[in-house]
């Protein structure tokens, strides 16, 4: 254990050090108060929009940010510690393997985590002191916990990317197709099946396949509290057929344990 | 003393493409220095691997302080372990001070004093000048310096160093063979792993020479030098001549080389005695081979060995 959290201190650090968390910080913040005041502009009005308008909003952006920024910060975590040969050398020390990518895990999840309590709280706390409404904090807390967990989940995700490839910039290739494919193609394809075949597909079965995704587990969970006025598209029928709150949070659970458990597994049989 | 510290029984490596390591038997004891001579892809770092217990042999048998250093047991002494690879670049942004923390604080020193122990590994390779700035300043010398203190972390019973003197300086690199021979005198066994380089010979108990996985010889450097029964070459002057007329010395003469005697070892007093009695004898220059001559020695006889038809390709290429 104490390895396991030299290592995650000195990563943590490392984002510090690398201005990772206060950029990150501060683009989670200027995004969430933009949006909350000048999200109601696109409907004539400068002001404070209604908290499902705001955190609908805020979920569409997230869920293409987050798991760009938790690719960035992680791809190399491996792969770059195996270029300037420092991963050799930190394996022949007193730690094992699944305590160097735990402790990896940590310090660079708290980054993540931390950010995104910071970012996004603050415009929590500025809600509610607009709205004056405790239903405010409850929204956002659901948010702020799942987009931590999205994040968590695609930090594990790069290390499967970082373990699998022998070079940096193949890493980074693999980790911005990974985006890609997560965040934009993925709902295409949804989209397709249920536009282009007739009744290929039943709600419960898009739902299920949704689950594939962590980005759009993440959507369900923040959107179908909503009103589904603000909601539309694929999403909007998912939501009729939705799973309960706690299940969601279940399978984003598991969309960070699976992948750190493979990525455990993959490093203990890389060859070195 | 009983047990050696580290021992290769028969130990292989073999990749899908490639045997590494083919089958190595050694054994170090405490407070012994071996030189682990050999060229690029002879097999060095695979052994050392081995020996770290990073990889598993693919045969044979390896110990380390009596374990199999990959099995969990060997887990508790790989602290007393210290390593430096061959290429190796730190964590650019931190500070040396840093780098070196976190190290010690691996193996296993609380807070306080792995900072402590950093600072006084630092001293010791001559580089707190530079200890507060990051890693990416540094010079290739000072880097190396970096990670010999960083492979000094603990104490360490047994060194693994490879290539331990490139980039290092004359000044340096004499630094470094004294730690050397300080932690020697402490107890501790150094496996220095090298291309061959000038100044290691005083340094060094034993030398081991590796060939595309093979081991080729090994031994103290007297005992290669007999196996390999190079000759020593005395250059005597101001004889004008006199040697080429002498019938016991003029045998020694070699074309190539007019004014210099190639003599095997059992006859080099009895050659030296003759040239003594020669009256106009003015000076003697009396070279045993060094181990880079023993080392290549025992290269050229390897590659005559090996089958015809590598010849054949090299002849066609």
């Amino acid at each position: 254990m104490r390895q396991i959290l030299t290592v995650a201190n000195k990563e943590f650090h490392d984002g510090l050090r690398n201005r990772w968390l206060i950029s990150i910080t501060l683009i989670f913040a200027l995004l969430s108060l933009g949006l909350t005041y000048f999200g109601a502009a696109a409907s004539g009005a400068v002001g404070v929009a209604s908290l499902s308008t705001t955190v609908a909003s805020l979920a569409s952006l997230a869920v293409f940010l987050i798991p760009l920024i938790a690719l960035l910060l992680s791809y190399d975590s491996f792969v770059g510690e195996q270029e300037s040969g420092t991963l050799l050398l930190l394996l022949t020390y007193p730690l094992s393997k699944s305590q160097l990518l735990l402790g990896k895990f940590i310090g660079q999840g708290s980054i993540i985590a931390l950010a995104t309590l910071l970012g996004f709280g603050s415009s929590a706390i500025l809600l509610y002191f607009q709205l004056g409404d405790i239903q405010v904090l409850t929204s956002f807390s659901v948010f702020i916990f799942s987009a931590i967990l999205l994040g968590l989940s695609f930090t594990a995700i790069s290390y499967l990317i970082s373990l699998s490839v022998s070079e940096k910039s193949k890493a980074a290739g693999f980790a911005l197709i990974t985006w890609f494919l997560f965040a934009l193609a993925f709902d295409l394809a949804l989209l397709a099946l249920l536009v282009g075949v007739e009744n290929g597909i039943s709600q419960a079965g898009l739902t299920q396949l949704m689950m594939l995704n962590p980005a759009d587990i993440f959507r369900l969970v923040n959107l179908s509290g909503l009103d589904s006025s603000d909601v539309n598209g694929a999403l909007a029928v998912a939501i009729n057929a939705s799973l309960s709150q706690a299940q969601l949070f279940t399978a984003l659970l598991a969309w960070v344990a699976l992948p750190l458990t493979i990525a455990i597994f993959i490093f203990k049989r890389k060859k070195l | 003393m009983s047990t050696p510290l580290v021992s290769l029984t028969n130990a292989g490596k073999s990749y899908p493409q490639l045997d590494a390591l083919k089958s190595v038997t050694m054994h170090l004891n405490q407070g012994e220095v071996m030189g682990l001579f050999g060229h690029n892809g002879a097999g060095k770092t695979t052994m050392m691997k081995l020996i770290l217990g990073v990889i598993s042999p693919s045969r044979g048998k390896v110990e380390v302080m009596g374990m199999a250093p990959d099995s969990k047991e060997a887990w508790h002494c790989r602290s007393k372990v210290g390593y430096l690879p061959e290429n190796v670049s730190f964590y650019e942004q931190l500070t040396g001070l840093e780098v070196l923390t976190y190290f010690a604080k691996l193996k296993g020193f609380a807070k306080g004093n792995a900072k402590k122990h950093a600072i006084v590994l630092l001293e010791q390779v001559g580089i707190t000048h530079a200890m507060k700035r990051p890693v990416k300043t540094y010079s290739k010398g000072m880097r190396q310096r970096l990670g010999l203190a960083q492979a000094f972390i603990g104490e360490p019973k047994l060194l693994l160093l490879d290539e331990p003197t490139v980039g290092l300086d004359p000044i340096a690199t004499r630094d470094f063979y004294q730690t050397v021979d300080q932690l020697k005198s402490n107890g501790s066994s150094v496996i220095l792993c090298s291309h061959v380089l000038p100044g290691v010979e005083q340094h060094i108990d034993r030398a081991m020479i590796l060939s595309t996985g093979q081991l080729l010889a090994m031994g103290t450097l007297a005992e290669l030098r007999q196996q390999a029964a190079l000759p020593v070459a005395i250059k005597p002057f101001g004889l004008n001549g006199s040697v080429a007329n002498d019938s016991t010395l003029n045998g020694f003469l070699t074309a190539n080389c007019p004014n210099t005697l190639l003599v095997p070892e059992q006859e080099k007093i009895k050659v030296l005695k003759q040239l003594l009695s020669h009256e106009g004898l003015d000076d003697l220059q009396v070279e045993t081979a060094n181990l880079e001559q023993v080392y290549q020695h025992f290269l050229s006889k390897h590659e005559l060995s090996l089958p015809e038809k590598k010849h054949e390709q090299g002849a066609q290429g």
